[in-house]
């Protein structure tokens, strides 16, 4: 076993070679390398740890604004609302006196026209009533050689329009 | 006799001086054997895989989060059995686990089919005791820097009734005192063990051969399936031993941290 049989002969160099070898280890890997990639992973987690704290931060503010954004729309709205109905009244008012005065004006103009209608009737009436006389007397005076008083003829035709 | 050296399994454990054959310091050989070549050759490495983690990147590559996984690892092994008082001992650990991960593994390599002859310096207690000394010192000196005297209480357990406290202070002080030894012949038994049993298999695939086809089919083949599963048991183990020893040394680290 050579790890005994050699140890009398080697045991200084084993020891001296794995304390320099082991010490630079040590020092240059160990004390130099190791807290700068320790340092990197440090840095690099708090950076996942700030960005992931803005990006919350970031996101309750986001939240707070349209929170804030939702109220004043709903204010807009009730008062948009507010001012379509207000319009709405208004308009259905104005129209309501509009037509109130339109029926006023038709309701004038149909007046005058039955007036009119009823005179223009009566008078067609009276000329019937003179044409049917003439005629009548004229028929009576052809067929029975008689010669009416033009008033007896006009009472008579009269009579027989009314009744006829 | 050189044919019959080879298939002798303590064979790889040889050390042998390369350069600086009579290097003294105070009367002490310090010759650079091939044990120091890959002591050294684990260290570059190991230089070369940090180094090429320290891109420093907020996105890393595979490279640089190999390397974090790693420190990451160690962290998160130290925070769990030392509490947050541990982070100042990240730089050893990480340095003792790597260099132990890095042996076990360069050893491993199958280099001798380029006729390269990988060494583990982890199958040596001369190497492993020094990284145990090495820890078990680590512990002594913040034990008794942080707590003084009062570290001694560490050998008296919560509860324990006074008549027993002198019995239990000297086995628990017996238990602390093994704990280097443990420490670095568990790693050094491990990495033998298998690097002897890969040698004896490879040896019966070899004589199997010699022996002509019969005995190749009947002990050849067998050992070489079996080689190969051990190969990838092997592997596990280095990790494996270079975790535990890393883990002990922060299980230590926390008695001496954290004074129950």
């Amino acid at each position: 076993m050579p790890q005994i049989a050699q140890l009398g002969e080697f045991y200084s160099s084993q020891i001296f070679w794995l304390l320099i070898f082991f010490g630079i280890t040590f020092f240059v890997v160990g004390r130099g390398m190791v807290p700068k990639v320790m340092d990197t992973v440090a840095s690099r987690d708090k950076q996942i740890a700030d960005d992931l704290k803005a990006a919350e931060s970031a996101r309750a503010q986001a939240d707070a604004e349209e929170a804030a954004w939702r109220t004043r729309e709903n204010a807009n709205r009730a008062q948009a609302q507010g001012l379509i109905a207000d319009a709405r009244g208004q308009a259905a008012a104005a129209a309501a006196q509009r037509l109130a005065v339109a029926q006023a004006g038709i309701d004038a103009t149909i007046v005058g026209a039955e007036t009119r209608i009823a005179d223009a009737r009566r008078l067609a009436a009276d000329e019937i009533e003179t044409v049917a006389a003439d005629a009548t007397r004229e028929i009576v005076s052809r067929i029975a050689g008689l010669s009416l008083d033009d008033a007896a003829v006009r009472g008579a035709v009269k009579e027989n329009l009314v009744h006829g | 006799m050189a044919a019959e050296a080879k298939l002798d399994p303590m064979h790889q454990f040889q050390l042998e001086k390369l350069a600086g054959a009579d290097w003294n310091i105070a009367g002490y050989n310090v010759a650079f054997t091939n044990s120091a070549l890959w002591m050294a050759i684990a260290t570059l490495a190991l230089i070369v895989f940090v180094a090429g983690g320290m891109k420093r990147a907020v996105v890393p590559g595979r490279w640089q989060m190999a390397v974090e996984t790693f420190t990451g690892f160690i962290d998160g092994m130290l925070a769990a059995n030392v509490g947050k008082n541990g982070k100042k001992y990240v730089p050893y650990i990480f340095s003792l686990f790597m260099f132990i991960l890095f042996a076990n593994f360069l050893g491993l390599m199958p280099l001798g089919v380029v006729g390269v002859h990988a060494f583990t310096f982890t199958s040596h207690f001369s190497a492993t005791g020094v990284l145990a000394v090495l820890s078990f010192a680590i512990v002594l000196i913040v034990g008794f820097s942080k707590h003084g005297f009062h570290f001694f209480s560490l050998f008296v357990p919560h509860g324990t009734p006074v008549g027993m406290i002198p019995i239990i202070f000297v086995v628990e002080l017996i238990s602390f005192l093994v704990r280097p030894f443990s420490l670095g012949l568990r790693l050094f038994v491990a990495m033998m063990a298998g690097h002897v049993l890969l040698e004896v298999l490879s040896s019966f695939v070899i004589s199997g051969g010699n022996n002509g086809p019969i005995m190749f089919v009947i002990a050849g083949v067998p050992s070489f399936v079996l080689m190969v599963g051990i190969c990838a048991l092997e592997l596990l183990v280095a990790g494996i031993q270079a975790y535990v020893f890393a883990l002990l040394t922060c299980v230590y680290l926390n008695d001496a941290e954290n004074l129950h």
